[in-house]
């Protein structure tokens, strides 16, 4: 792809969309997802070539192939540690960090933490359906800690991971939650999210019909958040921790600058980086 | 993902047994395709000033609701219930044609643009667009037309509605015009699904389930 400095005519969500049709499970919640990522790019007026959408592994994970935006489908768990360093080279692009709740929470919580804290500017949509749904349904972070399966007899017994209460602590700039069932609204959510400097977090309740299909009533569950966005933290943080986690909207927007590297440029090429290291 | 994009539309008895769960237990929830609203959003009808604006409304609840069963047609096909993907197909190409219906009708060679702040639905979506949740990989094409007829209701409901509270004189005859060809496609609905065969109970008992618990 090229990149054209000539300013191009606005698209439709479906210029978005890719060739490649979604192998999910008919009623998974990440179609939904897609379509509400691809009405916020059309909804900001970008391009295709303007912007690069980075996972890991899951089944949330395979939403790069299907837009027509620059992807990377990458390991387990990494897609902040990529994102943050395309973002850091390409600062021009649109970056978007995307995937599931194992993949961010678990083997990528790590990542998650310090992608908040490092406020790059970039957006992270986590699909999340409290399991692992492309391994077969294992209990996450965020499964309930009463959730029996199989897998699981009798639940894990174990508290369930909060990721927006988290990302405020660690310094997420801008922080929504978003349900599936609702792509419009999820769309204008993203789109603010985008817009907004630093890292955004949106956690989208996006429901595994196959290992969950209890989720399918989420639709009766979710509420617009009572109360408007606040740019205090300590409120926030008691708003998050005391929400049942059905609340939709922007919950948080702060005001941190978005990181970007002092490195003054350096004189010094490749080869010599090499040379450096021969051992 | 679930192994389900390998598999035929084979049914088989015994009935599937409960999945377990955590509490409230839900009997058969994987099972049921429940039509309900959701519950987020609660917006009374669109403020319409003339018949331009109502038949962009109506022109973006058609082109929305097409949109979405080729998106279910393509779901269906990528898991192999080929029966269910045409059915979805055909609905997607009856929507197209009433939104380029509109189109022609109103002379326009665009569609019309949204208005400031987005269309304004009563639901989440526009009255005649499916709900990504309500599909299944076994369901058959009665259960499709379940869909469509609980479609075409809630746009007949929309235009019943706009005609109950549009002073416009005008605008409330062309309202009443598109009331009576949504109950028109009410009728035609219930018509293809008295034709089509009920499912049994077990419809949706897979022999090789993606849920190796079950
Ligand atoms: C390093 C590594 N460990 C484990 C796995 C196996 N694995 C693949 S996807 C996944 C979990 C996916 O769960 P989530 O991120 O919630 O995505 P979902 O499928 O629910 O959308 C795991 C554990 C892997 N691919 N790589
Ligand atoms: S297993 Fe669950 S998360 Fe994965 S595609 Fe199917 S419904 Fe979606
Ligand atoms: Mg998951």
């Amino acid at each position: 792809m090229t990149i054209s400095a000539q300013p191009q005519a606005a698209l439709a969500p479906q210029a978005f969309k890719s060739d490649y049709k979604p192998v999910w499970c008919p009623g998974c919640g990440d179609y939904s997802v897609l379509s509400s990522l691809t009405k916020a790019f059309a909804l900001l007026e970008l391009q295709p070539e303007r912007i690069a959408v980075v996972s890991g592994i899951g089944c949330s994970s395979r939403i790069p192939a299907y837009t027509t935006c620059y992807g990377f489908h990458g390991v387990h768990g990494r897609a902040l540690a990529a994102a943050t360093g395309l973002k850091l080279a390409r600062p021009e692009l649109t970056v978007i960090a995307a995937g599931g709740d194992g993949d961010g929470y678990s083997i990528g919580g790590n990542h998650f933490l310090h992608a908040c804290r490092r406020n790059v500017d970039m957006t992270y949509v986590v699909m999340d359906n409290h399991v692992y749904g492309m391994t077969k349904g294992q209990p996450s972070p965020t499964t309930e800690p009463d959730w029996d399966s199989k897998l699981s007899p009798g639940g894990t017994g174990m508290r369930a991971f909060n990721p927006l209460v988290i990302a405020l602590a660690a310094g997420a700039n801008f922080i929504a939650r978003a349900f599936a069932g609702d792509p419009n609204t999820t769309a204008a959510l993203i789109a603010e999210a985008i817009s907004a400097p630093g890292f955004s977090f949106v956690e989208v309740l996006s429901p595994c019909v196959t290992f969950r299909p209890e989720q399918r009533d989420w639709k009766q569950m979710v509420r617009a958040a009572p109360v408007q966005w606040t740019d205090d933290a300590a409120r926030a943080a008691r708003r998050l921790m005391t929400d049942d986690g059905m609340n939709i909207g922007v919950l948080y927007k702060g005001s941190r600058a978005a990181y970007r590297t002092h490195v003054a440029k350096t004189s010094k090429r490749p080869a010599d980086l090499e040379e450096e290291f021969r051992i | 993902m679930s192994p389900a994009r390998k598999k035929t539309t084979t049914r088989r008895t015994p009935a599937r047994r409960p999945a377990r769960r955590t509490a409230p237990p839900k009997k058969g929830a994987a099972v049921q395709l429940r039509l309900v609203a959701a519950t987020v959003a609660a917006q009374s009808a669109p403020p319409i000033k003339d018949v331009a604006g109502l038949m962009a409304y109506a022109y973006a609840l058609e082109a929305e609701a097409s949109e979405r069963y080729s998106e279910f047609a393509d779901a269906m096909e990528s898991h192999n219930n080929r029966e269910v993907a045409e059915l979805f197909r055909k609905l997607a190409r009856i929507e197209n044609m009433h939104a380029e219906h509109i189109l022609e009708e109103m002379g326009w060679t665009h569609p019309p643009a949204p208005p400031t702040g987005g269309w304004r639905w009563e639901g989440l979506e526009g009255p005649e667009t499916a709900d990504y949740t309500d599909l299944h990989y076994l369901m058959q094409p009665y259960h499709a037309l379940q869909i469509a007829l609980h479609n075409e209701k809630r746009a007949e409901a929309f235009f019943k509605e706009l005609v109950q509270k549009t002073p416009s004189g005008k605008v409330r005859t062309a309202a009443k015009q598109m009331a009576d060809e949504e109950t028109e496609h009410v009728r035609l609905v219930e018509e293809w699904l008295k034709r089509t065969p009920k499912p049994e109970s077990d419809w949706a008992h897979d022999p090789d389930p993606p849920r190796w618990s079950d």
